[in-house]
């Protein structure tokens, strides 16, 4: 426990490591899923893995939007920015993910217009001082993002931008969720709740995962003393034999979550069918697509692309440490071909990805340890 | 961009309420807070944002929580090349 001392508050993580030592069961293997690549990078980046004892493991979710983006998507993207008079932006996190035929960076390296933006609305800026430039937004994200694209839809029609349209590739966490829970592979006792997604969907939203299911869900902030206590919330709910949604990030999150940003993204979007995940395979209901109204503004109606679908390289095994059934680095390409400067997987790409964080962090404290 | 920045409102602009400039360290830019407008925003709240857009209203501590966690995951520096990247005025 030599780095709780860095940390705010060492004296209540103490306790509250005491705590889970005296909930945890040693008898019981305890898997706990954190959905959210915020809390994967934290709990990598703090070593909080080593203050929890061995029989309670950490599962590494879904919930990084970089990761879990098909290769055919990235690809569908890049094609947008091969046509003439294109300018695709996208966030910086997409700008290394690769492609079939390289990432965003090496495409604009050759030659396409690719800009890196901060804000959907920087992109709609970029198409009212280009008229004659046709501009596409990479749009990704879950539900924390998805309000931002919605109320830029919103703006440009209101301003009448025609050469704006975006290329939609939100998804939403919940049916994830969902499709982990089916899945026959995977055993999770209870879950992290994401912190910011929350901000928007509330906690209402997971409260089928203690219905239907029977497994605690405790919405967490992301200080190392924040997944203690929330580790701590669960263990007590599992000791009960009790299944709820807590919110131990109340201070951040409204249990209703953020209505106007609902409301604007029901304005714009819709569920589509079905969507592909990086790992998951296709999951019905799960991402949003751009409703009739704003069809204008739509790249995927405006473009054609070539929409095929790409499987990862064979010997990367993203899927199997998506689901937590291997961890990083049990995957074949783990820190030789795929390493953050060259990943070859996009868990590799986002400092949010489990193989960035781990190969960045764990390994890195691991091989201290050797030497 | 899975970043929330804390931000404190100095100023709003009359002529477009969906816009507030927030002060974040030393850098100060607009962002949009039509996200919040139903909550009656103020001078000197405090806001986090992500992608340019305020997205939840947050108590002092829990902004300086923020950033000191920004700092602690090595994130800060980005925070601030993201806020000063913002270009939507």
């Amino acid at each position: 426990m030599k780095f709780v001392d860095e940390f705010r508050d060492p004296k209540l993580i103490r306790q509250a490591a005491q705590e889970i030592r005296r909930l945890a069961r040693p008898d019981r293997h305890y898997r706990l899923m954190e959905v959210c690549g915020g809390h994967t990078h934290a709990i990598y980046r703090f070593g909080l893995e080593d203050i929890l004892p061995d029989n309670i493991e950490l599962v590494h979710g879904p919930g990084c939007p970089v990761c879990v983006l098909p290769m055919g998507r990235v690809d569908d993207g890049l094609s947008l920015a091969t046509k003439q008079g294109v300018i695709l932006a996208a966030f910086g996190d997409m700008m290394r993910v690769p492609g079939r035929t390289g990432s965003p960076l090496e495409h604009k390296a050759r030659g396409a217009d690719i800009r890196m933006v901060y804000s959907p609305l920087d992109a709609l800026k970029l198409a009212r001082e280009n008229p004659d430039r046709e501009v596409v937004f990479f749009a990704i994200g879950f539900e924390t993002t998805a309000p931002s694209t919605a109320l830029t839809l919103r703006a440009a029609r209101q301003l009448g931008v025609r050469n704006f349209s975006v290329f939609c590739n939100h998804v939403t966490i919940i049916p994830a969720i969902r499709a982990i829970l089916d899945s026959p592979d995977m055993r999770v006792e209870a879950f992290i709740g994401p912190g910011h997604v929350s901000t928007v969907i509330g906690c209402r939203a997971y409260e089928f995962i203690c219905r239907d299911y029977g497994k605690p869900l405790v919405t967490s902030g992301f200080e190392p003393l924040d997944v203690l206590q929330s580790i701590v919330m669960i263990l007590r709910q599992l000791e009960e034999g009790s299944a709820r949604v807590e919110n131990q990030y109340a201070r951040v999150v409204p249990w209703e979550g953020n209505l106007p940003a609902l409301k604007a993204m029901a304005e714009v979007f819709e569920l589509r069918p079905f969507f592909e995940w990086r790992g998951l395979g296709f999951i019905s209901q799960s991402a949003l697509r751009i409703r009739e109204e704003y069809a204008d503004w739509d790249a995927e109606r405006r473009f054609s692309m070539p929409g095929v679908r790409v499987t990862d390289p064979k010997a990367a095994q993203c899927g199997e440490v998506l689901k937590g059934v291997l961890k990083p680095h049990q995957c074949k390409l783990f820190g030789r071909e795929c390493t953050p400067e060259h990943p070859v997987g996009a868990l590799m790409v986002s400092s949010e990805g489990a193989c960035a964080a781990y190969y960045n962090y764990a390994l890195r404290k691991n091989s201290t340890v050797a030497v | 961009m899975c970043l929330a920045i804390p931000g404190r409102i100095v100023e709003f602009v009359p002529a477009e309420p969906h816009l507030a400039v927030v002060e974040v360290g030393k850098v100060r830019r607009r962002v949009n807070v039509d996200l919040l407008r139903a909550d009656g925003l103020a001078l000197d709240d405090w806001v986090l944002i992500h992608v340019g857009f305020a997205m939840v209203k947050i108590g002092v501590a829990e902004a300086d929580e923020q950033m000191r966690l920004l700092a602690l995951l090595g994130e800060d520096k980005q925070a601030l090349d993201e806020l000063e990247g913002y270009r939507f005025e």
